[in-house]
């Protein structure tokens, strides 16, 4: 393993040393999750960690929080060191944490969420309140302390999580892929207010992937690989390129666009789809309709929460009370069970894998059943095919290089990557006509994600009609053939991805200039 | 790959046998604490069995291997059925019931009672599952309600058809016709129930049907992941149903050998409680058929060989359903204590395979 | 698993209605109104005369404060099907120190063998991460055969004792207020229409009142507060909703999940004291008879919520002081409440859901009104089933329409949050 370590020499800003990691490790049965780690973070300074998924960038940042203990290494606030057994000891020592999954129950009101495990500081009444709107007020992030959570979207909730961390008084803020589930432009007004927390004096560490946006605001980079520390530089004079060598040893996979192999050929046709809220409110998909033809790839852009998951799920037959009108390849599938879909040729891969992909305790030659279980090679009349199964399994784990020891490893062990590759060999097999992709490479390694990008091009090439949801824009804009921006369960704009930026997609996803602050 | 196959068989194995262990430390300590001669209790119950107590063990195994298997079908998919108990009892008695009226003669009134027996049992598990699909109530909750239900509805139906036994208070459905019972079979000097055999293949047909079918797959994956199963194209809700209906029919078998193999009638002192047993017994089986059945021998024979302890010793027999209540619940941790460790091996071992892939592809690279 | 609306039913509709003051004296003024009715239309005095409900609250108490127990570990996420095991390690502690020491040592008994079933429950689920009804079964198992073997020992021999029950043990003290109770009593004798009923009501409650009775009454009013409006009750609740996030923000949730199990425990043991020192004046084998998971139902039936619980508990007593006290006759009076219950509920379906399950409300309201009629008693033997099929029903009706702590059932372990 070759490593250019350079830590400790924090070439820019203008604090003292508030964090001191020195050796951090820490081990899980199976993996090294971190080793060796050395990083310094200085007051007023906002210090990026990047690295790819996996890298151990979260595990690093929990042990920094106290919420797991590192097997070896010292921890050093202000010059004191300090063995966090739990995150109020962090948050004792001023480090405060915004999770990449909110940290929020849905159910307790906004105060709640805020004043839980900080009772001390202002009671969990009026008077915390106050404070409650008294920060909101001074860091303008608009929110009513009375609001339940579940009536939030997922600005509002971010701010939330930032907002409890200010309550708390922090003075060291950590923030684990902030940016995942923003559009541009409020990746730029965050950006802002973690300008404001630094001229105050905070020191705010920074966690992503995504180099671009790490560029822009970070006035020190760590780099992370494989669980250590290989390199910390100044922020103002490193390019993405170097970060991306030092980050995965070459340049970053990108979604690149090829040439169009669009037909003319209709495979899914979506016309007028409706789906009411069964709880009553707005609907949450109105008058969708669409088509995607033979080797295209339609993508599908917005803002987390505005009707994709619905979207899918309808198309698949998930969603008994969707109306209107299906076609897949001429013939009307909308009173279509979800099995029968899934004989007609519909691969797939569903957005939370663990959810909805896998039977995690299951091994690997189960889980390629699921979703095929009526189909050759996995059974025979009534009884399910052990041997079919199993040479078929094997096949998909050499096809699409599955890391894994055998076919009867518990899918829980493999890693996220392999995993998704399992996920997406299976709904590759039986000749799908259609494959519904939500977000295919979320949360895998570069590895795995280049290989998937390469897979659904591939097909694509072969004649197969994508529907792509997904939350990182530049994979949406790198395949698909045609963009479509879903708005409260509507269909609000329709883009070129070949002239569109990302900007311009933020814009139509979240409503033009509106924030969507008020719903 | 058989390496992993082999330490998940050696990781089952360690469960109940640590959870045995458990269970005879905690008992001895409660004997230890009473005051009572626990090294006698245990001379008692370890001593070897007679013949009689054997076929006793067996016949009582056969009834409680039928009423795990009933609420293991339940456990696959991920659904209690506590309502075992109920289900058995209002199956029991409506077979009893046609077959004391002898509708048809022979065997065929046998195939008859054990077909209505049956559908009653799944009719009335068949109600919590209505009651869950369509409207959401937990299936814990409803089956054991429709247990004090089935207590009551029994003995008002019971009321009506029954014949008062001359000079006792017990009354009971009309005794079974001689040429339609199930005959014993000769077992060390004695008879053991003939329906074990039905129960044999009821264990088989249960394995089967659970392992090697399409429909034991959309079972267990429903069971392990319904949102998954969902949208793997299974209609979980058809799924509950069925489960719940195929799990009642299994518990009307749970009183047939009493009923075609000794008590010949349906009556007040018809022996209940067999439901509670079956959950324990799932539990500490597993849910798999052979599992079950060496679950249900060890608490016929602890029940078996304890029988005699208040005459020898003047202890309360009653001391093992201590040790029943503490196998299961030590077997249960246990279960969850090995499965954690048996996926943390898994993982080591994926990461060892992997690294030792990647330090071959840096080589010749 | 969890015990209550699963996710393959209909999404619960959001409902933001919160009980407040008026509306409560409102539903009390009601529920008067149309008992008042039922009783002169059915000519059934004893539906609600003073006994009556005073039979009502002594059968409530026990499944109310078992639904407490329900309360305080589901609202920390942890699902307590084991509520009946832990009351009959209440009914042997009451028995046992009832009789042995006195009454008041059977009640502190009954807390701390019903809080022992807790701990073990905890132990289980939270720090082994079993299965929480898995546990639950478990430990009622145990407890059932850990109740028989222990009374056979300490109450075989005792002059009244036996292998299955205590000898009598010493009173609670109770509180009649005699100043109130007699001319209540002259008020409610005079069959005035809804003034006599509300007379026996507040007859009820000044005469002969237990203690503990009292005690439990202010248990209710002590969870609310400790659970709603003090910074326990948020980390404990909080650890129900999203254990993740509150151990995110350090609060120790292993802690909160042991302490609200243990009390749940205690709470559940407390119900079966209640059951041998009050209800009886004696520990008697199956004395609980279930009411641990009717307990579970009125708790859901309440929506996890202290106000809704009593409300619950109070239905299921009623029903099953009914079928006690008046057996058949009483019972069938009750069916024509049922049938008009189902016939407005048909009502409500057709304007909330759809026609199919107003018609399935009102075709099985007609069918109860016809047995009404036709009919002049229910059966002893059927009669018996009322509660049951009460919680049945109540909860085939309003599941739907609840919302359990989001993490309720569901196993955390140390370490998972972010």
């Amino acid at each position: 393993m070759s490593s250019t370590t350079t830590a400790g020499t924090a070439p820019v800003g203008s604090g003292d040393v508030v964090v001191r990691l020195r050796g951090i490790g820490k081990t899980f049965p199976g993996v090294i999750a971190n080793h060796d780690i050395d990083i310094e973070v200085r007051r007023g300074t906002i210090h990026a960690i990047v690295g790819e998924n996996g890298a151990g960038k979260s595990t690093l940042m929990k042990i920094l929080y106290g919420v797991q203990k590192p097997d070896s290494g010292t921890i050093e606030i202000d010059g004191e060191q300090v063995s966090f057994s739990s995150p109020s000891d962090a948050i004792a020592h001023g480090v405060g944490m915004v999770f990449q999954h909110f940290m929020l129950a849905d159910n307790l009101t906004v105060l709640e969420n805020v004043v839980l495990g900080a009772e001390r500081l202002h009671g969990i009444g009026d008077a915390a309140r106050e404070e409650i709107r008294r920060l909101s007020a001074t860091y303008g992030l608009d929110i009513d302390p009375d609001d339940l959570v579940a009536d939030l979207g997922v600005g509002a909730r971010q701010r939330i999580e930032i907002l409890k961390v200010l309550y708390r008084g922090a003075r060291i803020i950590i923030l684990d892929e902030p940016t995942a589930v923003l559009v541009p432009q409020e990746v730029e007004e965050m950006f802002d207010n973690l300008r404001g927390l630094k001229a105050e004096g905070l020191a705010v560490i920074f966690i992503s992937h995504k180099l671009d946006e790490v560029l822009s605001v970070a006035d020190t980079v760590t780099v992370v690989r494989r669980g250590t520390t290989v390199a910390t530089l100044p922020g103002d004079s490193v390019t993405s390129r170097q970060l991306a060598e030092l980050m995965v040893g070459s340049e970053l996979p990108s979604p690149s666009t090829e040439a169009s192999t669009v037909t003319d050929v209709e495979v899914l046709e979506v016309a007028d789809l409706c789906l009411p809220d069964p709880a009553g409110g707005r609907p949450l998909l109105s008058d969708v309709s669409f088509a995607i033809h033979r080797g295209e790839i339609l993508g599908i852009a917005g803002v987390e929460g505005n009707g994709q998951a619905e979207l899918v799920e309808s198309i698949m037959g998930m969603r008994p009370a969707a109306t209107g009108r299906i076609e897949l390849n001429d013939g009307d599938i909308a009173g279509w069970s979800t099995r029968r879909r899934r004989e007609a040729g519909i691969g797939y891969i569903p957005e939370d894998r663990h959810r909805q992909g896998l039977l995690l305790d299951a091994p690997l030659w189960e889980n390629r059943i699921l979703g095929h279980q009526t189909r050759r090679p996995n059974v025979k009349g009534p009884f399910i095919d052990r041997a079919g199964a199993r040479a078929d399994t094997e096949r998909i784990v050499e096809a699409y290089d599955v890391r894994t020891p055998g076919i009867d490893t518990l899918a829980r062990a493999l890693s996220g990557g392999n995993q998704q590759k399992l996920i997406v060999g299976r709904e590759m097999s039986g000749e799908p006509s259609l494959l519904i992709a939500a977000h295919p490479t979320r949360g895998v390694d570069v590895g795995a994600q280049a290989a998937i990008w390469d897979h659904i091009k591939q097909a694509r090439r072969e004649g197969l009609a994508v529907l792509l949801i997904s939350a990182d824009l530049d994979e949406l804009i790198g395949l698909s053939d045609t963009i479509k921006v879903l708005l409260r369960g509507r269909i609000v704009g329709t883009f070129d991805p070949a002239r569109v930026t990302p900007q311009q997609l933020g814009s139509a996803m979240t409503g033009a200039t509106e924030e969507e602050t008020q719903s | 790959m058989t390496d992993s196959r082999m330490t998940r068989i050696a990781l089952a194995v360690a469960a109940p046998v640590l959870a045995l262990v458990t269970a005879f430390v905690i008992t001895s300590v409660v004997l230890i604490l009473a005051g009572d001669d626990w090294l006698g209790v245990w001379g008692q119950i370890l001593s070897w069995p007679s013949n009689r107590t054997m076929v006793n063990i067996v016949n009582s195994a056969t009834v409680y291997y039928l009423s795990a298997v009933a609420v293991a079908i339940g456990f696959r998919m991920n659904l209690f059925n506590i309502g075992v108990d109920g289900q058995y009892r209002v199956a029991s008695f409506a077979a009893a019931w046609v077959a004391g009226e002898a509708w048809l003669p022979g065997y065929l009134n046998i195939v008859l009672a054990l077909l209505a027996g049956m559908f009653v049992g799944a009719m009335w598990a068949g109600i919590a599952g209505l009651l869950r699909v369509t409207r959401g109530v937990s299936e814990v909750i409803s089956t054991i309600m429709l247990n004090a239900i089935a207590t009551a509805v029994v003995a008002y139906f019971l009321r009506k058809v029954a014949i008062r036994t001359e000079g006792s208070n017990i009354i009971s459905t009309k005794p079974i016709a001689e040429e339609s019972r199930i005959p014993g079979i000769p077992f060390l000097g004695g008879e053991i129930y003939g329906f074990v055999v039905v129960a044999v293949l009821v264990g088989v047909a249960y394995w089967v049907v659970i392992n090697r079918t399409r429909f034991g797959f959309d079972l267990r994956a429903a069971g392990q992941n319904e949102s998954a199963a969902v949208a793997s194209g299974i209609d979980v809700k058809r799924m509950i149903l069925v489960t719940m209906l195929l799990s009642g029919a299994a518990a009307g078998l749970v009183g047939m050998p009493l009923l075609f193999g000794q008590d010949y009638a349906y009556g007040s002192t018809f022996q209940s409680g067999l439901g509670f047993a079956g959950i324990a017994i799932a539990l500490l089986g597993r849910n798999h058929p052979v599992g079950i059945a060496l679950g249900a021998l060890l608490f016929a024979f602890l029940d078996q060989q304890s029988n005699p302890l208040q005459i020898l010793l003047d202890v309360s027999p009653d001391i093992v359903k201590v040790t029943q209540g503490v196998i299961v619940l030590a077997v249960v941790i246990a279960y969850e204590v090995v499965r954690r460790y048996g996926v943390r091996i898994e993982q080591r071992q994926v990461a060892a395979a992997l690294d030792a892939e990647t330090r071959e592809k840096e080589v010749s690279a | 698993m969890t015990v209550a609306t699963d996710p393959v039913a209909v999404a619960p509709a959001k409902s933001r209605f919160r009980l407040s003051w008026p509306w409560i004296l409102l539903g009390i003024a009601g529920i008067l109104v149309v008992m008042s009715l039922l009783r002169i239309v059915t000519g059934v005095d004893d539906l609600d005369s003073s006994g009556t409900i005073r039979a009502t609250l002594i059968a409530a108490v026990p499944i109310g404060l078992a639904g407490l127990g329900g309360l305080w570990s589901e609202r920390a996420g942890v699902v307590n099907i084991g509520l009946e095991g832990m009351m009959m390690l209440g009914t042997f502690g009451a028995g046992y120190f009832g009789y042995f020491y006195g009454p008041w040592q059977g009640v502190v008994g009954a807390i701390l063998l019903g809080a022992a079933g807790g701990l073990l429950h905890a132990v289980a689920t939270v720090y082994f991460g079993v299965d929480h009804i898995v546990s639950g079964v478990a430990i009622n198992i145990i407890a059932a055969g850990a109740v028989q073997y222990l009374a056979g020992m300490a109450f075989t021999g005792v002059p009244g004792g036996g292998q299955t029950q205590s000898p009598p043990i010493d009173r609670l003290p109770s509180i009649t207020i005699s100043g109130l109770s007699e001319p209540l009593g002259e008020i409610e004798r005079e069959n005035w229409f809804v003034v006599s009923d509300a007379a026996a009501v507040l007859r009820a409650l000044v005469t002969n009142m237990s203690v503990l009775t009292i005690i439990a009454l202010a248990l209710f009013v002590a969870t609310w507060w400790l659970l709603w409006r003090t910074a326990f009750g948020l980390r404990l609740r909080s650890v129900g909703e999203s254990p993740a996030a509150a151990e995110s923000l350090g609060v120790n949730v292993y802690r909160y999940k042991f302490i609200a199990v243990i009390t749940s425990g205690g709470l559940a043991g407390l119900a079966g004291g209640f059951l041998a020192l009050v209800a009886a004046n004696a520990f008697r084998d199956g004395q609980t008879g279930g009411r641990g998971y009717i307990g579970l139902a009125a708790m859901i039936f309440g929506n996890w919520r202290p106000g809704g619980l009593f409300a619950g508990s109070m239905l299921f007593g009623y029903t099953d002081t009914l079928r006690l006290r008046g057996g058949g006759e009483t019972v069938h009076a009750l069916l024509l409440l049922v049938a008009v219950f189902l016939v407005l509920l048909a009502l409500w379906q057709w304007r909330q859901h759809g026609r199919r399950s107003a018609l399935i409300a009102a075709v099985l309201g007609v069918v109860v009104a016809g047995i009404y009629m036709v009919s002049d008693q229910v059966p002893n033997e059927l009669a018996t089933m009322t509660p049951y099929l009460t919680t049945l029903l109540v909860l085939a009706v309003f599941s739907q329409n609840l919302r359990m702590p989001a993490a309720d059932g569901k196993i955390y372990r140390k370490g998972s949050a972010g």
